[in-house]
């Protein structure tokens, strides 16, 4: 093939379905119509009813199924390769959970159904609390957060109907330097201030730091443990000390769960609230935008204002079989965070992890995590290695760690984000890069309880081939990846100058041609 | 560019720098801090008006890596903002002692500029990383 030839058939591989549609082609066709035939007029108010029909691709079922397939090879996913995504968690998604999640019962329930049908959907909804009060060590579980972030938000919303029922007004909440940035983003969106709160030198929390900021009008400390750094704070009762000694509530924020599930309970470290992200440590599939969860565990004193409705369970007093309820009558409830009762398949996917590893399961889960990470930090710690790469906290690590790349950038002129784009064409996922803020050139690692040491050991072999030919001849790096459907991406171009809509049957996006009709305004409206 | 430090500017240590001419001075980032943070693509100025304390933050600047906040070398009223920035951030990397330039500000304690670091003392602090 020669390059135009290649040339056309990559621009036919980019087409959108909506450039591959042809009037009147269809995938499927209708059934004959076996019910009376009623106008649509009559069916709905004029209002509701469109003037032109909508502008839906047309293609027939091969077009289709090749479109989304092909698409679908351009992709880099977990079930193609190592992906080692720092605080992302991307393990394995066993299949049996999959499977479980497409039996009829679950796959095909109404989310209007009357609980009185739903009793098994509720049933498994009010079992997967129970699990997770376990893990966390937190008596009380609402499922309605639909992702960290959300938990983050209703944690928040749940200290502050906390204080404001006991006459307290309190403004402030502190977030460490090392935190997730979901966690200052979510307390401006609760209308609280962030206050930083320093890292000491062994990567924990500054303790002087926290003390002194420690005042009565703080709310909360919203805190991830381990960290962001994969450093478990060891200090953390005195943390809960000071925070408690000032009236505020503590959150854990559970992205990092992963690391401790059946060996610390964020209960017993003094947690009031705690989220879970069932898409990372229970294995649902996640990473492109999918549906996530982000249930909240509390205690007792902020039980009262968890969000409505709860799943309970009610045995009736003649001693009959016990009911599933969804319960409304909590007036001192938040209130609703989301429509219906969440992403009822991630509960599934969720609960069938738990249940198939069980407690013992879950803490080999921890065990493997963490020692799957402490043998790559050590691998990585390697002649040939370490005088570019040095590990930002010397220490044992939790679930992952984090590197710099400051030395490599120094000695061999090539940058983490260069060191990145190379591991794409040795078909590995990059790790998270140039986060958290306070290592220079960071490069955070979380390999998971799921890979063998076969792929740990050839990600360390990457490594060390992409330092070593960049000592040859840096610009290799520097023009990473050759072998993806798309090499390096402007990302600065993308940001400025965004072309966020495709014209209904115009040219692709990217044509240059079409620049001056991009909004000029863009970059400046975020 | 180049890495370059110009002489005639003043440094503060969070890597921002000030040109003072009369009661008036010009506020900027760093060839350090633009290359720290690599390709800006927005900026959130303040507006004419507000006023700027010394070591305090008073605009954000977003590139592809993180949003920073950009601190005051001194403090005073912005009298003027560089509005050029909006629709062309990338002038902080591409000029950023320059074209990208941030703001103008009337000096309200102009006795604070002998707390501000000269070249050599701002490349000093640069060298002890």
């Amino acid at each position: 093939m020669d390059s135009e030839e290649a040339h056309a058939v990559a621009q036919a591989e980019t087409l959108t379905i909506f450039e591959r549609s042809r009037e009147g082609r269809r995938a499927f066709v209708a059934p004959a119509l076996d019910v009376p035939d009623v106008p649509v007029e009559e069916l709905l108010p004029a209002s509701a009813i469109r003037a032109d029909p909508p502008a839906l691709p047309e293609v027939s079922e091969p077009e289709l199924v090749r479109h989304y397939t092909n698409l679908s090879k351009r992709n880099f996913d977990v079930d193609t390769g190592f992906y080692p995504l720092g605080s992302c968690t991307m393990k394995h998604n066993p299949k049996v959970n999959e499977r479980v999640a497409a039996l009829p019962g679950h796959a095909r329930l109404h989310p209007l159904q009357d609980p009185a049908y739903a009793q098994g959907a509720l049933e498994l909804m009010w079992r997967l609390q129970g699990a997770l009060a376990e893990i966390a060590g937190l008596p009380h579980v609402s499922l309605q957060p639909s992702a960290g972030s959300h938990g983050e938000l209703a944690g928040l919303l749940l200290t502050r109907a906390y204080h404001e029922q006991r006459g307290e007004h309190r403004h402030k909440v502190l977030t460490p330097d090392t935190a997730h940035g979901t966690n200052p983003a979510s307390v401006v969106m609760a209308g609280y201030e962030v206050v930083k709160v320093g890292t000491a030198d062994d990567g924990g929390i500054d303790l002087d730091d926290l003390r002194a900021k420690s005042t009565d009008d703080v709310a909360c400390l919203m805190l991830t443990n381990p960290n962001t750094l994969g450093l478990f704070d060891s200090h953390i009762s005195e943390i809960a000390e000071v925070v408690h000694g000032v009236g505020a509530t503590l959150y854990y924020d559970g992205a990092n769960l992963n690391a401790v599930m059946g060996v610390s309970r964020p209960g017993d470290m003094g947690f009031d609230i705690v989220h879970f992200n069932l898409h990372k440590t229970f294995s649902q599939p996640h990473g492109g935008g999918g549906p996530g969860a982000g249930p909240i565990a509390v205690s007792d004193r902020i039980e009262p204002f968890l969000p409505r409705p709860q799943v309970v369970r009610r045995a009736p007093d003649n001693g009959g079989e016990p009911r599933y309820e969804l319960d409304f009558d909590r007036p001192m409830s938040i209130g609703r965070l989301r429509g219906f009762q969440g992403n009822y398949g991630v509960f599934v996917r969720s609960y069938a992890y738990i249940r198939s590893l069980g407690g013992d399961g879950l803490r080999d889960v921890s065990d493997t995590a963490v020692l799957n990470a402490n043998y790559l930090r050590a691998r990585l710690a390697e002649e040939g290695i370490a005088e570019y790469l040095s590990i930002a906290f010397p220490r044992l690590c939790m679930h992952e760690f984090v590197l710099s790349g400051r030395l490599a950038k120094q000695k061999l002129g090539i940058r983490t984000l260069d060191i990145a784009k190379r591991l794409l064409d040795h078909r590995v996922h990059p790790p998270t890069v140039y986060f958290p803020l306070l290592v220079d050139e960071a490069l955070m690692i979380e390999p998971t309880e799921t890979e063998t040491k076969e792929t740990l050991d050839a990600f360390a072999d990457s490594i060390r081939a992409i330092l070593e030919e960049a000592q040859d001849d840096p610009e290799i790096a520097r023009g990473a990846p050759y072998s993806t459907p798309v090499r390096r991406l402007d990302e600065a171009a993308a940001a400025r100058r965004p072309v966020v809509r495709q014209r209904a049957g115009g040219e692709p996006p990217g044509d240059p041609e079409r620049a001056a009709d991009r909004p000029a305004s863009a970059s400046g409206a975020l | 560019m180049p890495e370059s430090y110009p002489e005639h500017l003043l440094y503060h240590p969070e890597h921002d720098w000030a040109q003072i001419e009369g009661d008036v001075a010009t506020f900027g980032i760093t060839w350090y801090a633009q290359e720290a943070l690599g390709e800006v693509v927005f900026v959130d100025p303040p507006e004419v008006g507000a006023t700027t304390t010394a070591n305090e933050s008073y605009a954000e600047v977003e590139s592809v890596k993180a949003v920073s906040d950009v601190f005051a070398p001194l403090s005073g009223e912005i009298v003027e903002v560089n509005t050029g920035l909006s629709d062309a951030p990338e002038k902080i990397n591409d000029d950023p002692y320059g074209e990208g330039w941030l703001v103008k500000v009337r000096l309200s304690d102009p006795a604070e500029r002998d707390s501000l670091l000269d070249v050599a003392a701002y490349r000093d602090l640069l060298a002890d990383g």
